[in-house]
């Protein structure tokens, strides 16, 4: 049954993440960037991160993807040529080619290294992933780091306001 | 097993069931109450008291013509209704719309009245609202309209800006609880408060966060697109915004989600400030229904009453005015659920 | 019948590639930005994964950032992005030759 789950959200993220890479319009490319996004989501749930899974969906799916949708039709970027198109070509090539040699060490690494790994993996306490429990180790183990992240936002949210307000000279 | 399965189905039909009535009585609710409020009559031809009226609206919508303009990107143009429609519905599976029951010694068990309860119940119907802008987004772009992109693009703005502050403002309420499961919400809402020693309120948030429930208020009627926030489908100045191109079912889609996604605030309204099911004598789901009306007739009365804003009005207060306020009342819920 | 680590890493890895493959091949810097985008989440995929299999919860908090840094990211980036829009008309990375010599 959960294996079952897992491989239609995979196959679904698998798909649309390729299509991601090869529409000719960036909406569409957006669109099928949150169905994989989404499917995710539901992977997160078989992976016990009750709490990781809600968030992912608010914020890139819900935050994240509407700012990418609200930036294209702001923009009006038009339809593009294929990527495929012939000046490209020999560049996309190689890019491919190294991509798969790329996916294939990745492969072979967790072919060698966890392919014997228990399938399910160890049994785990009821609050794992839950919402008390990563809002406990974030204000606990991690306070740090945790503040950290507001400086950084922060900084991002002025950042963006200085450079999107007016023309640059 | 197969018991909870038809008991899980036969909740899951109900509360659909019930969503699309009161989303087709809505309008015809709404019509009523605007034209009390103008002194006028209301639908009142088409059965007793105009009753039959949404029957022959939504007769009337699936059997025009459905018109598609030739130049809009069809994909995405007959994808959007349905993706700002889902969204709408689907925030009802965690909301409880009553205690649990045994239907009058009916069952064998008894049954808790939501379709599930899960423990992020509160952030699941965020998303869920958050998700629902792409609707309105891709259907104001994918029509190849400048009024409707302009509508589409001001709504998304609308919406992504009043979600910070209405996320905020139930931080309150959650800090308060401890939870984010809304049937522990509701739970942690029973019982009776004291005022002075003698005035006896019940234990809803509605008054122990009362900024927090006006500026959800607030926010919820910019979510839902709502006058005084209508300006996405502001019809004097975008020509109804972003479904200009859309015509029968389609549009009519878009109507039933801006009404949906009413039910929706107005159900989270109730379960997060208003104590949800809870209240005397009467059976819960009868008292979370007439808290659920009781805010949709607010939002009615909202719409009959008060102008429209202006769009740089909007967003001022939205960010400079609601999100600081926001921003203060979880900072004293902090403090005083700490210290007491 | 539960699933395998290595089934998650796969979908990650591959992913992961998919995301290399955007960035290498595309010219059009919002798809490129979304390409990033897709590696970062198929990064989150493998902590997530990790964290479920070791059973402990730091994964998780790791992707919890990772997720505060997207945003931050996204924010700047597109502003970038729309900025150079504003003075070049495209968002072409090929065009934007200003700096190269």
């Amino acid at each position: 049954m959960e294996l079952l789950v897992f491989a239609g959200l995979a196959l679904v993220a698998a798909v649309a993440g390729l299509l991601v890479i090869v529409q000719r319009h960036a909406v569409y490319s957006a669109l099928f960037l949150i169905i994989t996004m989404g499917s995710l989501a539901g992977i997160y749930i078989l992976l016990d991160a009750h709490f990781v899974w809600v968030i992912q969906v608010i914020v890139y799916a819900g935050a994240i993807m509407v700012l990418f949708l609200f930036v294209i039709m702001l923009l009006d970027i038009r339809s593009e040529p294929a990527p495929w198109a012939p000046p490209d070509r020999g560049r996309i090539l190689i890019a491919v080619l190294l991509s798969v040699v790329l996916l294939a060490e990745l492969g072979v690494a967790v072919a060698r290294r966890f392919v014997l790994a228990p399938a399910g993996g160890p049994a785990v306490a009821s609050s794992f992933g839950r919402t008390q429990t990563v809002g406990r180790l974030l204000f606990t183990d991690f306070l740090f780091p945790f503040e950290i992240t507001s400086i950084i936002l922060l900084v991002a949210m002025v950042g963006a306001m200085v450079l999107a307000k007016k023309r640059l000279h | 097993m197969l018991e909870t399965l038809i008991v899980m189905l036969v909740k899951i039909g109900v509360v659909f069931g019930a969503l699309l009535l009161t989303v087709a009585y809505m309008t015809w609710i709404e019509r009523k109450v605007i034209a009390d409020i103008q002194v006028r009559l209301g639908p009142t031809r088409v059965g007793p008291y105009g009753l039959l009226q949404p029957i022959a609206d939504g007769l009337k919508l699936m059997f025009k013509e459905d018109l598609i303009p030739s130049q809009v990107d069809r994909a995405i143009f007959l994808l959007a209704p349905s993706l700002s429609i889902i969204p709408a519905f689907i925030a009802f599976a965690v909301i409880p719309f009553g205690d649990s029951t045994t239907l009058f010694g009916l069952l064998s068990r008894p049954v808790p009245l939501h379709i599930t309860d899960i423990d992020v119940g509160v952030l699941f119907v965020f998303g869920a609202a958050s998700l629902g802008v792409y609707g309105i987004v891709l259907a104001g772009w994918s029509s190849n309209n400048k009024y409707s992109l302009l509508g589409g693009l001001r709504s998304s703005a609308q919406l992504i800006s009043y979600e910070l502050p209405m996320g905020l403002s139930v931080v309150g309420v959650l800090l308060l609880v401890g939870s984010l499961s809304l049937v522990d919400i509701v739970k942690a809402q029973a019982g009776v408060a004291w005022w002075f020693g003698i005035l006896p309120v019940p234990n809803w948030f509605l008054f122990s966060q009362p900024l927090g429930f006006c500026i959800y208020f607030c926010c919820a009627l910019a979510e839902t697109n709502r006058a005084p926030f209508d300006l996405p489908e502001a019809e004097t100045e975008l020509v109804a915004g972003f479904h200009t191109e859309y015509s029968s079912m389609k549009f009519a889609m878009f109507f039933m989600a801006e009404y949906a996604n009413m039910i929706t605030v107005a159900a989270l309204a109730t379960t997060l400030f208003l104590g949800g099911w809870l209240g005397p004598i009467a059976p819960s789901p009868v008292w979370f229904l007439g808290k659920v009306f009781l805010l949709l007739f607010l939002f009615i009365w909202f719409r009959a009453t008060l102008p429209r804003f202006r769009y740089d009005q909007l967003m001022n207060f939205g960010w400079k005015r609601l999100l600081p306020l926001a921003l203060l009342n979880t900072a004293i819920t902090a403090i005083v659920a700490v210290r007491g | 019948m539960s699933v395998p680590l290595s089934a998650y890493l796969i979908l990650s890895a591959y992913l992961f590639a998919m995301g290399v493959v955007g960035v290498a091949t595309r010219r059009n810097a919002l798809i490129i930005f979304m390409s990033i985008e897709l590696m970062l989440n198929a990064v989150n995929l493998s902590f997530l994964a990790f964290a479920r299999f070791l059973n402990s919860m730091d994964g998780q908090i790791f992707v919890f950032f990772v997720m505060v840094v997207a945003a931050a990211e996204v924010a700047v980036g597109l502003a970038i992005i729309i900025a150079i829009y504003r003075n070049k008309e495209t968002v072409d990375v090929a065009e934007l030759n200003l700096l190269k010599w």
